[in-house]
């Protein structure tokens, strides 16, 4: 996912004057060249994220479409207040794109790890949060958000599905069924496809978190049980509200499923290990489903 | 109509109540007075204007001075100043870009100022400034350092950092604040910040292939 946002990126800051760059080191050694033809619009703050989101505000400021990067705790959670004073209360928008989801890299333990970004980005006004599933979802997604002025965060990993889906904005159907309906969020789609094989219950694909297709949700929820459970690869529950606001006159019950936040996880390791801890694994999900269900 | 320096007293009345004492102690009153006056091309009926310079309060808590020089340049009505602090006021204890025309961040969280301004002085290539006031407490906040170091190390010379010291940074600055930024490869002056002659100078002087520091010392009120 990440070359691919390197790739499109690169052309946007070459076909159009309005987009500008800002990083603070990560990645730098795949903009090279972009740093040196462009340095009025594509910048390179060195390992200063705070500079890097007003730096990026300033830009966004004097008119361009600026587009801020780098590994996902230095993105959201280090100057989350200039994220949301430079930007959102300056009436300004960057199109924010984070690499290192969740436990994307067990190995570099929790001090990389920001598995509440999604939940923290959403309690800023108006952001359109993407979660793609697979690399070749990203270029839609990206030049969507270039062309706009929209507050946008694209949230990119290295895991993915087997197969990319339609990055329609919307919940897309994928499996029927009557007891339930399953909601599966960016790259956790193989794991729930496994998990609910032979089970009776509905599966929905999004790429996009955020606004959340509520109307979707509810159109899937009149053809089944009003059961729902949203496996999200972030904080469990980041979406429980959203749920409870589009079943809101509807009598329902609902489950999520994503990293946990009783706990802090002091391990090292594989993805599929810390799937287990989390429950994000196969036999997790279906487990918690079926015990969730009766089925 | 615009207004006099003398007439300023008048206009920071209207928001304190107090025309004889407080509008004197003001820290930034002189060096935004001499900014709006005599150097930044600004024009209060084109606020929006994309060629005009930019001017920044990162200093944003507590704008009274701010506000008055916006009155009497003619950005504001001066009958806005009365009713300031109330809900349907455009003016707050700290500004709000959106709301006031010719202000150009929302402030009031100390920090935000410079890398912001250094963004816009990127980000302006048809020859417009980009001036930003902070106070010497201010410069505590080390998202300054951040971007003090990237302009530098830029060349910036569009920008210009205005650091109005009146001494109340909390463990001060040994060695004094000018150094701070000379070290970093900016072009430095220190003035009295009451001293109009000095500060248009400082501030007009060129600083081909650096950014600007200007030091404005203000004796602590």
């Amino acid at each position: 996912m990440r070359e691919e946002f390197v790739r499109v990126t690169t052309e946007a800051i070459e076909q159009d004057e309005r987009v500008a760059l800002v990083i603070a080191a990560i990645s730098a050694d795949r903009f090279t060249s972009a740093l040196a033809r462009h340095p009025d619009r594509v910048v390179d703050v060195g390992i200063r994220e705070q500079a890097m989101v007003g730096v990026a505000a300033g830009l966004a400021l004097t008119g361009h479409r600026a587009v801020v990067h780098t590994y996902v705790p230095f993105l959201i959670e280090r100057p989350y207040e200039q994220v949301k004073l430079d930007f959102g209360h300056q009436g300004v928008h960057p199109v924010l794109v984070s690499i290192g989801a969740s436990y994307d890299e067990p190995s570099t333990g929790r001090t990389h790890q920001a598995p509440a970004d999604v939940a923290l980005v959403d309690a800023l006004p108006g952001y359109t949060i993407h979660v793609p599933g697979h690399a070749a979802e990203v270029e839609p997604l990206l030049r969507a958000a270039l062309a706009s002025d929209e507050p946008v965060y694209l949230r990119l990993s290295q895991r993915q599905n087997s197969a990319p889906m339609p990055a329609t904005g919307g919940l897309v159907p994928v499996r029927h069924g009557s007891l339930g309906v399953v909601v599966a969020v960016g790259p956790v789609l193989d794991q729930v496809l496994a998990a609910t094989e032979g089970l009776d219950v509905a599966v929905l694909y999004t790429a996009t978190a955020r606004p959340f297709d509520a109307a979707g949700l509810r159109a899937a929820v009149d053809s089944a049980a009003p059961n729902v459970v949203v496996v999200e690869p972030y904080l469990r529950d980041t979406s429980a509200g959203v749920v409870a606001a589009a079943l809101r006159d509807l009598p329902h019950r609902q489950l999520g499923l994503g990293v946990r936040r009783d706990a802090e996880v002091h391990a090292y390791g594989t993805v599929e290990e810390h799937d287990a801890v989390h429950g994000l694994d196969p036999a997790g999900i279906r487990e918690a489903v079926r015990g969730f269900l009766g089925a | 109509m615009t207004k006099a320096y003398a007439d300023l007293p008048a206009l920071y009345g209207r928001l304190t109540g107090d025309e004889k004492h407080d509008w004197a102690a003001a820290s930034t009153l002189d060096v935004l007075w001499v900014l709006y006056d005599r150097v930044l091309r600004v024009d209060p009926a084109h606020p929006d204007d994309p060629g005009r310079d930019r001017f920044l309060l990162s200093k944003g808590h507590g704008p009274m001075a701010f506000y008055s020089v916006l009155a009497a340049k003619g950005f504001i009505e001066e009958s806005t100043l009365d009713d300031w602090l109330s809900f349907g006021s455009v003016l707050g204890y700290h500004p709000d870009r959106t709301l006031v025309p010719g202000v150009e961040i929302g402030s009031g969280s100390l920090g935000h100022g410079l890398p912001i301004g250094l963004g816009q002085a990127i980000g302006l290539t048809a020859g417009q400034r980009v001036f930003v006031l902070l106070g010497d407490g201010e410069l505590d906040e080390g998202s300054n350092h951040e971007a003090i170091a990237v302009a530098g190390r830029r060349g910036q010379a569009n920008l210009t950092a205005v650091v109005v010291d009146n001494g109340s940074a909390t463990h001060g600055w040994p060695g004094g604040i000018a150094a701070r930024f000379a070290v970093e490869g900016w072009a430095t002056a220190t003035v009295d910040g009451r001293d109009h002659a000095a500060l248009e100078r400082a501030l007009t002087t060129d600083h081909p292939g650096a950014p600007l520091a200007v030091v404005a010392e203000i004796e602590k009120g």
